[in-house]
């Protein structure tokens, strides 16, 4: 950590400013923003974790524990939910028994809804880590995890 | 011979190199869209059939031409011959299409979608000439889809900087005016005209200011800024120089949502690209003016499109709005005066410095010059896009660009969650600041989102409220209570437990949040229930007093059932109920157990669109009653 931590602080000077890309720079090199990084952001920039945690939790984009292996994304954005996003989450939901948010217990899987991914043409989409399938079904959903195993 | 001529040269040469006729190009449009939809694939399958004829071209990636629904999009331009536009490209398709143009040189009839050459070609269309693209004016949009956006000297050629050029050869005050004469008004939604904001701004006392270019594109449905960053970096970041040397600024942001990672790398790509040719930092073209630009990644915060929200987030801080005066143009980032400009306002603006105010006021109406794009989604035929003269009629933009709706046409909502949902009677409505103003919507950053008789426009309504709500920065009551309410009650209405009682609460809700909340954010949310409960009441009406969805999509209000005449008891739905509803030996009628069916669509899906089973499977609403 602490040779990584030295990493994560190159090219930023202290401002107040640094902090939102710092908490990006630390979640891209840890997969996530940890107590550890939280500290060492703190003394970096002479500011508490509180005023840290503060402004992380403010921001759909940070998180405080470890990623699991695959993250699903459901996108909810207007073209997808006009042809039937919620219906592929709420699959998703009961298949992995877990709520938006939450994690596999085997740390296989995570499931996350996402407000639009930007491909509206080819609703309803769903990313796996970095892979998009488009024009999903219910049923095409078990085939699709399967490929992560 | 200046420096921009010198510049300019070299990149007309370049340009002319690749175009000029000499050359076999491929072009393939890599923008986020065209990945999504495979357009990486297609490119490795084009270089195997390269090599496999033996025949050489130069492949161009360049951003979206605009018509999304085509993707992915291949173009092929052989030496001398007009370039000629596949749609829909499988890979498997790029042998064929590759051995037609360089074996038979000829296009591959079937397939090809049109061409861009300046004659008529039998029995292909000309592409500008397809319906989805005659009635478009391209100004912002006009170099997307046919330069590389990660070239500067494509750019170049094609105009690029030469606003710029032209406006460091004028005073500041005289490029404000130029703009205030075009009479541009901001393109995010609220329609502020620009030259004014810049007039304030460099009115306003204070050594150092800030130009801001506000990319946090963060409406659902909406995607106009990532396509043009894209597509034309180079444009919207020549607006950010003209902004800044207007106002007398020599520092800018681009804030831009880090969920665009494509436009992300563009932006830098293109900014080491202007700093090499010195179009950015000190002395710019040679003049005293220099600027410098600074790329801020948003984290997820849909209220910081929000000035203010905007300016905290950069500083570091939660992204929660304050209340104004003063303005950001008086004391915006550190306090100091800024100009914050959407990302298409700044890409129009080298348009207008190149070719005059009155050049640009020939476009759209009196009160509102110019263009518009538009990101044209949901229920419609050729999604994709636009970019449209204002004025123009949203039946035009639905009907002729977009080819209309598959099922009958019930509403278009303009704005996004801050906007409302227009009915038919609208369709006449002009686009415009004012006119959709005045029918309760807003004309917004430029997502439209159509709906057919398949979407429900009250589900519509709770869907826009949720996505607020989840978003509300909480700062202030009305907004963080009011909409939580305003869910609530329309979850129980979608939810078949709504009272006639709920729709005076709505409405009195809406007018409160929308009369009382600090931001825009709190201001606007109400317009999507405002609207739905004006020109969609009766169907607020059916799910109340019927348990009626005529959408069939509130799913409390649905019910499964099978067609006895039409099952083949081929048991493939028996297989893919997760519940055990569905129940049935081989070959005889199956039976759905309703108490048991938790709706989720899989036995009707495995009935539509698998070969032995043969849509037996239905869905209704209030077949109960």
């Amino acid at each position: 950590m602490c040779a990584r931590a030295d990493l994560l602080f190159k090219d930023f000077r202290g401002e107040e400013g640094d902090l939102i890309p710092l908490l990006q720079r630390a979640q891209a090199t840890f997969g996530f923003v940890g107590p550890e990084a939280v500290g060492a952001i703190a003394r970096f920039l002479r500011i508490t974790e509180n005023q840290i945690y503060g402004v992380a939790s403010f921001y759909a984009q940070f998180r405080f524990t470890a990623p699991a292996r695959h993250g699903i994304k459901v996108c909810l954005g207007t073209a997808c939910h006009v042809k039937g996003g919620a219906i592929l989450l709420d699959s998703l939901e009961r298949d992995l028994g877990i709520a938006p948010g939450g994690k596999t217990p085997d740390d296989q899987f995570e499931l996350d809804r996402v407000a639009c991914l930007g491909c509206c043409a080819l609703a309803p989409v769903l990313t796996v880590d970095e892979d998009v399938y488009s024009s999903m079904t219910v049923n095409k959903l078990k085939e699709t995890l399967k490929r992560y195993d | 011979m200046t420096d921009f001529e010198r510049l300019k040269e070299q990149s007309i040469r370049e340009w002319t190199d690749l175009t000029g006729g000499t050359r076999a190009v491929i072009t393939l449009g890599t923008a986020s869209c065209g990945r999504a939809a495979g357009a990486m694939a297609v490119r490795r399958s084009i270089e195997e059939a390269l090599a496999k004829h033996g025949v050489e071209a130069r492949i161009l990636e360049v951003g979206c031409i605009g018509s999304c629904y085509l993707e992915p999009m291949v173009d092929v331009t052989l030496p001398g011959g007009p370039r000629f536009s596949y749609g829909n490209v499988q890979p498997a398709w790029a042998e064929r299409i590759v051995a037609s143009h360089f074996l038979e040189g000829k296009p591959l009839a079937s397939k090809v979608v049109g061409h861009f050459g300046r004659d008529a070609i039998e029995g292909i269309p000309g592409f500008f000439d397809l319906p989805m693209f005659a009635p478009q004016v391209r100004i912002v949009l006009k170099n997307c889809g046919f330069i590389d956006p990660e070239n500067l000297h494509h750019s170049i050629a094609n105009g690029g900087y030469a606003g710029l050029h032209k406006a460091l050869q004028k005073p500041p005050g005289d490029v404000i005016s130029e703009v205030e004469a075009a009479g541009l008004r901001g393109r995010g939604g609220a329609g502020f005209p620009t030259g004014r904001k810049w007039r304030f701004c460099s009115e306003a006392e204070g050594e150092m200011k800030y130009v801001i270019c506000n990319a946090d594109e963060g409406d659902p449905g909406a995607f106009m800024n990532r396509s043009l960053i894209e597509g034309d970096p180079h444009a919207v970041l020549e607006g950010m120089l003209i902004a800044g040397y207007a106002i007398g600024a020599s520092r800018g942001y681009v804030y831009i949502r880090a969920e665009y990672p494509l436009a992300i790398e563009r932006l830098k790509k293109a900014m080491a690209q202007m700093r090499a040719e010195g179009l950015l930092g000190e002395g710019i073209l040679g003049s005293p003016f220099s600027f410098d630009i600074g790329i801020k990644e948003g984290a997820g915060a849909f209220v910081c499109g929000e000035e203010t929200a905007l300016i905290a987030s950069i500083e570091g801080r939660r992204g929660m709005p304050r209340t104004r005066p003063p303005f950001p143009v008086q004391e915006g980032l550190h306090g100091r005066p800024t100009v914050i400009n959407n990302v298409e306002t700044l890409g129009t603006l080298p348009h207008i410095l190149r070719n005059g105010a009155a050049w640009y006021r020939g476009f759209g109406t009196e009160a509102n010059p110019g263009t518009k794009t538009f990101s044209l989604v949901g229920k419609i035929r050729r999604t994709g896009l636009i970019e449209v003269p204002l004025g123009m009629p949203l039946r035009k933009i639905i009907f002729d660009i977009g080819g209309g709706t598959l099922k009958p046409f019930r509403a278009v909502q303009t704005g996004g969650p801050s906007g409302g949902c227009l009915s038919e009677e609208f369709l006449d409505t002009p686009v415009g600041y004012e006119s959709l103003a005045k029918a309760g919507s807003i004309m917004g950053s430029g997502g439209l989102i159509v709906m057919d008789t398949d979407t429900c426009v009250v589900d519509i309504a709770r869907y826009f409220l949720d996505f607020i709500q989840k978003e509300s920065c909480g700062k202030c009551t009305p907004c963080r209570v009011g909409t939580r309410h305003m869910v609530e009650i329309l979850e129980r209405i979608t939810g078949g437990e709504g009272e006639l009682r709920d729709l005076d609460k709505l409405q009195l809700l809406a007018q409160t949040v929308k009369k009382t909340s600090l931001c825009g954010l709190g201001q606007t949310a109400p317009n999507p229930v405002l609207t739905t409960l004006a020109y969609f009441r009766s169907e607020y009406l059916q799910h109340i007093q019927e348990r009626y969805c005529s959408a069939v999509v509130c799913r409390p209000l649905l019910e499964y059932f099978i067609i006895p005449e039409k099952c083949t008891g081929c048991q493939r739905c028996v297989a893919a109920c997760p519940t055990g509803a569905i129940t049935g030996p081989r070959a005889e009628v199956h039976n759905l157990d309703a108490s048991k069916c938790i709706k989720c669509r899989s036995c009707y899906e495995i009935c539509r669109f698998e070969a032995i089973a043969g849509n037996a499977i239905q869905i209704r609403s209030g077949g109960g009653l």
